[in-house]
C-alpha cells in the first residue's frame, strides 16, 4: 500500500472523523436505536483500516502503537467481567442493570451495565478485525 | 466452608501465589523454604484429630458447591482418612524439606516444580476426605494430572516426556473405568455420598450392576496403585526428580488406589470375585514386582518395581481381609479382620522405609553422579550417615527384625497362611497359592533388598568409575531420610502405640464391628510360629540366592524382549498412530472444496432425511409478505451477481460481483426495515472486500481447470439441492412453530433490559452469554490467523537461511 495518493490522503483524513463519529453514535445509540457494539465496533475497524490503505503500515503503526490482539482480550476480558459483577450482588452471571443519573450537561442519563458489556463486544470486534487484516497484509515475504 | 475445607485449598491456594514468592525472593531464598509451611501447618493440623478418631469420632463437614446438581462438598474425616491425610502432609514436609537440597536454586524452574507438588498435595487430600463419587473423581484425576506435570519437569529429556505421557495414559484411562463405576453406583443407590452407599451395601450386593461397578471401579484403582498388568507407567515414572518418587510414586498417589479399594471393601467384601480379584492380582503384582526387580541395575527402577510388588502385597491383604465381611462373626472373623489391620499397617510401614531408600538413592545419585549399580561400590566409609539409614530401611523393607517392616510382614506370612484354613470360595484347592506365591516373592524382596544395600555400600570403591568425587550430602538432606529411618526403628519398638492413635481408628472406620473384639494389638513376638519359620526360610534361602546370583542370573534373558507388556504398549500406541493416520488422511486432502461438499453433503443428508420423517410439512406462501416489483428487480440482480461470480475467469471481477451481492442483500435488509442488519452487513461486505483484496495477492491465478465431470457434476448436484432445502427449509420455518414463540420477550424489552432496541437487547442481554462466547470464538480465531500466518513465515525465514 505504497501508493502516493494525495486524493485519498485527503478524503481519509475528512472521512475518518465522519466515521469515528458516526460508529461511536452508532455504538451509544445502539440501546434504543439501531446500532450497538458489534456494528460500532466494526465501524471503527473500518475506519481503522481505511488509514492503513491510506498512509501505510509503518506511518500509521508508529502513530498508533497499539497491539490489536491485546485490544480483543481485553474485549472479552471487560465482557466476561461484566458477567461477573452481576455475581457479587448475588444475581445470576451477566443480569444487566439500568441505572439512571443526571449529569451537568446532558440531563437525565441512563447508566447500563449493559453498555459496558457492549464495550467488551466492540472492542473484541475492533481487535479481531484490524488484526486479521493486518496480519494477512503484513505476509508478504 | 468450613476450616476442613480451607485446608484441603491452602496448597491450591498457596500454589498461586508460589510464582509470585518466587520472583520477589529473587532466589536469594530457596522457594521451598515457603512452601514448607503448607504441610506443616497441615500436619499440624490434622493432628488435632487423632484424639477425636481415637474415640471414634467421625468428623464432617460439607458445604453446597452445585446445588442444582446436589453436589455438596462433603469432608469426613475418620481413621482411614485421617491416617492418608497424616502420610500425605507428614511425608510432604519431609519431601519439601529434602527438595530444597535436591533441587538447586540456581538452576531449577522451582516455582513449576512446587506449583505442581502443591496442587498435587491439595489433589491427594481431597480424594481422602471427600465423600461425594464426583468430586473424589474430580481430585482423582487432578492426582493423575499433577503427577504427569512432575514426571516431565525435566521436560527437555525425552524419556521423562515419554513417561509422563504414559504414566498420564494408563492412569488416566483407569480413571474413565473408574468415572462408569461411580456413575453405576450413583444408579444404584441413587446418592452419590460413600456413606450412604456403604449404608445400603446389602441391597446394592443383588442389583445387576453389582458386578459391573465392582470391575470398573477396580480397574481405576489398579491402574492408579500399578498393580500387574498396568504396572508399567510406575518404573518409566522414575525419570521424575527424586523428592516426586519418594512422594508421589511410593508414598501417597499409587496408595490412592488401594485407599479406594479399602473403602469399597465394606460395599463389595465378601463376594467371590471381589475377594479373588483384589487378592489375586495383588499377588501376582507382588511375585512379578519383586522378580523383576532383581534384574533392575539402576536403583531407582529396582525401587519402583519393588514399590510395584510392595503394593501388591497390601492389595492382597486388603484382599483377603475382605473375607472378614463374609464371616461377620466368629474367629474367622477376627483372623480376616487382622488381615485387613496388616494390610493397613504395611501401607503405613511401606510409606516410611519406601520413602527413605528414595531419599537414599536421591543421595547417592546427588553425590556420585550415577544410580548404576554396576558403576558403584564400597560408599560405606564415603556416606556413612546415608549407609546406616540405608541399612535401617532396606533390611526393613527385607521384613528383618528390629524395624517396623518385620511385624508387618510376620502378620502378612500369618494372614496368607489364615486362608488355608478355609474352604470357600474354591480356596480349598487353591489356597495353597497364597502362603506359596508370598514366600516366593519375599525371598525375591529379600534378595533386591541386599542387592540394594551391599552393592552400593559395600565392595570395592571404583573412582574411576564415576566422574565427580564422592562426599557426604549436607545435613539438611539427611534429615528427612533420617527421620524416617527413626520412625522404623520406634515403629518395631512401640507397634502399638502407633496402632492405637492411628491404625485402629483406622480398621474401626472401616470395619466398626473389629472395635468390640479390640483387633489391633501387634506384639513383636509371637513364638515359635509357622510364620516366624517363613522368615527364616526367607532369610536362608535369600542368603543363598544373593551370593549365587551369577549363577542364575541368565534366566532373565530367557524371556523374549517383545512379549513384555512394554511392547505391547508401545506396540498399541504405535498401531493407534498408524491407524488414525490412515483414517484421517483419507479423507484429509486439504481442498477446501472437498471440505465445503463433505459439509453441504452432510447438510442435506440431515436435512432431507428429518424432512421425510417428520412428514406432514406444508409449503404454503400464504402468509408471505407481498413481492413489490423493487424486490424482484433486486433478486435478479443478486442472481446475476452470483452468476458471475461463477463464471468469470478474472479474480478481481469475481470479488468485486461477490460484493455486489452483499450490497444487493443490504438493499432487501433496507426495504425490509431491517437497519441493524443492514449497517453490519454492509460494514462486513467493507471489510470483507478489504480482506479480499489483500489475499488475492496469495492466491493464484484463476483459470478454468480441467476437472473430470463426475466432479463438477457432484458439486453440482450438491449446490442446487442445498440451495433448494435451504429455500424450502426458510419458507417453512415461518409456517410451523415447534415450540412456544419468544417473542414476548423481545416485545417487552423495554421492560426487561432497558432497551428499545430489539436487536440490541437480544445481543448484550436475552443472549448475552452466547454474545460473549462468540466473541469469544472470534479472538480464538484472530489468534488462529495470526499463528498460521506468523507460524509460516517462521518458516519460511529458517528455509531461505
Amino acid at each position: 500500500m505504497k501508493a502516493n495518493d494525495v486524493i485519498l490522503h485527503t478524503l481519509t483524513r475528512v472521512a475518518v472523523f465522519v466515521i469515528f463519529t458516526f460508529a461511536l453514535d452508532l455504538f451509544l445509540s445502539g440501546h434504543h436505536e439501531p446500532g450497538g457494539g458489534f456494528i460500532g465496533g466494526l465501524a471503527i475497524a473500518s475506519g481503522i483500516i481505511l488509514f492503513y490503505l491510506a498512509f501505510g503500515y509503518e506511518k500509521i503503526s508508529k502513530n498508533l502503537p497499539v497491539n490489536f490482539i491485546k485490544v480483543a482480550a481485553a474485549g472479552v476480558m471487560i465482557a466476561v467481567l461484566t458477567g461477573m459483577i452481576a455475581l457479587l450482588f448475588g444475581d445470576s452471571f451477566l443480569t444487566h442493570h439500568v441505572f439512571t443519573i443526571r449529569l451537568p450537561i446532558f440531563g437525565k442519563t441512563e447508566i447500563l451495565t449493559s453498555t459496558l458489556f457492549d464495550t467488551g463486544v466492540a472492542l473484541a470486534v475492533i481487535g479481531v478485525a484490524v488484526h486479521i487484516i493486518l496480519t494477512i497484509s503484513e505476509d508478504r515475504s | 466452608m468450613s476450616t476442613i475445607h480451607l485446608m484441603i485449598f491452602l496448597p491450591f491456594i498457596f500454589a498461586i501465589i508460589v510464582p509470585l514468592i518466587d520472583r520477589l525472593s529473587k532466589r536469594k531464598v530457596h522457594t521451598g523454604a515457603f512452601v514448607l509451611v503448607v504441610p506443616l501447618v497441615l500436619f499440624v493440623y490434622l493432628l488435632q484429630y487423632i484424639p477425636e478418631v481415637v474415640k471414634g469420632n467421625i468428623s464432617t463437614a460439607s458445604f453446597s458447591w452445585i446445588p442444582d446438581l446436589n453436589f455438596t462438598f462433603t469432608v469426613v474425616i475418620d481413621g482411614f482418612s485421617l491416617l492418608f491425610g497424616l502420610l500425605i502432609s507428614g511425608m510432604g514436609v519431609l519431601v519439601v524439606l529434602y527438595s530444597i537440597y535436591y533441587l538447586a536454586k540456581e538452576r531449577e524452574a522451582l516455582a513449576h516444580f512446587y506449583v505442581y507438588l502443591l496442587l498435587f498435595m491439595g489433589a491427594m487430600l481431597g480424594v481422602v476426605f471427600s465423600d461425594h463419587l464426583m468430586i473424589l473423581y474430580v481430585f482423582w484425576e487432578l492426582t493423575s494430572i499433577s503427577s504427569f506435570l512432575l514426571i516431565a519437569y525435566w521436560y527437555e529429556r525425552k524419556a521423562s516426556r515419554q513417561g509422563s505421557l504414559k504414566a498420564l495414559l494408563i492412569t488416566v484411562t483407569g480413571g474413565f473405568f473408574m468415572l462408569a463405576g461411580f456413575i453405576l453406583l450413583k444408579m444404584m443407590g441413587d446418592t452419590y455420598s460413600f456413606r450412604e452407599l456403604i449404608d445400603q451395601a446389602d441391597e446394592l450386593a443383588t442389583h445387576p450392576f453389582f458386578l459391573a461397578a465392582m470391575i470398573l471401579l477396580l480397574i481405576g484403582t489398579f491402574t492408579k496403585s500399578a498393580q500387574f498388568p498396568f504396572s508399567i507407567w510406575l518404573p518409566d515414572a522414575m525419570e521424575a526428580p527424586t523428592p516426586v518418587s519418594a512422594y508421589l510414586h511410593s508414598a501417597t498417589m499409587v496408595k490412592a488406589g488401594i485407599y479406594l479399594v479399602a473403602r469399597l471393601t465394606p460395599l463389595f467384601g465378601g463376594h467371590a470375585l471381589w475377594f479373588w480379584l483384589v487378592s489375586g492380582v495383588g499377588l501376582v503384582t507382588l511375585l512379578y514386582g519383586s522378580w523383576t526387580a532383581i534384574k533392575q541395575t539402576d536403583l531407582k527402577a529396582l525401587l519402583a518395581y519393588s514399590t510395584i510388588s510392595q503394593l501388591g502385597l497390601v492389595m492382597s491383604l486388603i484382599g483377603v481381609g475382605s473375607l472378614a465381611f463374609y464371616f461377620r462373626e466368629g474367629p474367622l472373623f477376627t483372623i480376616f479382620a487382622t488381615a485387613l489391620f496388616a494390610g493397613i499397617f504395611h501401607l503405613f510401614n511401606h510409606s516410611t522405609f519406601k520413602g527413605s531408600l528414595f531419599m537414599v538413592v536421591g543421595i547417592i545419585d546427588l553425590g556420585t553422579g550415577t544410580r548404576d549399580i554396576r558403576r558403584l561400590g564400597g560408599l560405606l566409609h564415603l556416606m556413612p550417615i546415608t549407609f546406616t539409614v540405608a541399612v535401617i530401611s532396606g533390611f526393613s523393607m527385607a521384613g528383618l527384625p528390629p524395624f517396623n517392616g518385620f511385624l508387618s510382614k510376620e502378620m502378612f506370612f500369618q494372614s496368607m497362611l489364615d486362608v488355608l484354613e478355609i474352604d470357600v470360595f474354591g480356596l480349598k484347592t487353591w489356597g495353597i497359592l497364597f502362603p506359596v506365591i508370598a514366600w516366593v516373592a519375599s525371598v525375591f524382596t529379600f534378595v533386591y533388598a541386599m542387592i540394594l544395600i551391599f552393592k552400593t555400600f559395600t565392595g570395592k570403591f571404583h573412582p574411576e568409575r564415576l566422574n565427580r568425587p564422592v562426599r557426604e550430602m549436607p545435613f539438611g538432606m539427611l534429615f528427612s531420610p533420617i527421620i524416617l529411618a527413626l520412625i522404623v526403628i520406634g515403629g518395631f519398638f512401640f507397634p502399638n502405640t502407633l496402632s492405637k492413635f492411628i491404625l485402629q481408628p483406622s480398621l474401626y472406620s472401616l470395619l466398626p464391628e473389629a472395635e468390640q473384639r479390640g483387633i489391633g494389638h501387634i506384639s513383636i513376638w509371637h513364638g515359635f510360629t509357622p510364620a516366624f519359620w517363613l522368615t527364616v526360610g526367607v532369610v536362608l534361602f535369600g542368603i543363598l540366592l544373593y551370593l549365587t546370583q551369577r549363577k542364575w542370573r541368565n534366566i532373565y534373558h530367557l524371556y523374549p524382549k517383545k512379549l513384555t507388556l512394554n511392547g505391547l504398549y508401545y506396540g498399541s500406541l504405535n498401531g493407534y498412530e498408524r491407524l488414525s493416520y490412515r483414517v484421517t488422511t483419507s479423507y484429509m486432502t486439504g481442498s477446501l472444496r472437498h471440505y465445503l461438499l463433505y459439509i453441504f453433503t452432510f447438510l442435506t443428508l440431515v436435512m432431507v432425511i428429518s424432512l421425510i420423517r417428520n412428514g406432514n410439512v406444508t409449503v404454503t406462501v400464504a402468509n408471505n409478505h407481498p413481492v413489490a416489483v423493487i424486490d424482484i428487480v433486486i433478486v435478479i440482480g443478486i442472481i446475476a451477481a452470483a452468476i458471475a461470480t461463477l463464471l468469470t475467469n478474472s479474480r478481481i471481477a469475481a470479488i468485486v460481483s461477490l460484493s455486489a451481492v452483499g450490497y444487493l442483500v443490504v438493499l432487501l435488509y433496507v426495504i425490509f426495515r431491517a437497519p441493524d442488519l443492514a449497517l453490519t452487513q454492509m460494514v462486513v461486505e467493507t471489510v470483507t472486500t478489504v480482506l479480499f483484496l489483500l489475499c488475492f495477492y496469495h492466491l493464484p491465478k484463476l483459470e478454468k481447470r480441467l476437472e473430470p465431470v463426475k466432479f463438477k457434476l457432484t458439486n453440482g448436484i450438491v449446490s442446487v439441492t442445498f440451495g433448494l432445502l435451504v429455500t424450502v427449509l426458510s419458507i417453512l420455518a415461518f409456517n410451523h412453530k415447534l415450540f412456544p414463540p419468544i417473542t414476548s420477550f423481545f416485545e417487552n424489552s423495554f421492560e426487561l433490559a432497558g432497551g428499545k432496541n430489539i436487536v440490541n437487547t437480544i445481543l448484550v442481554d436475552f443472549r448475552g452469554f452466547d454474545t460473549m462466547l462468540e466473541i469469544s470464538v472470534l479472538v480464538i480465531a484472530g489468534l488462529g490467523v495470526y499463528s498460521l500466518i506468523r507460524l509460516g513465515l517462521k518458516e519460511r525465514d529458517t528455509d531461505e537461511s
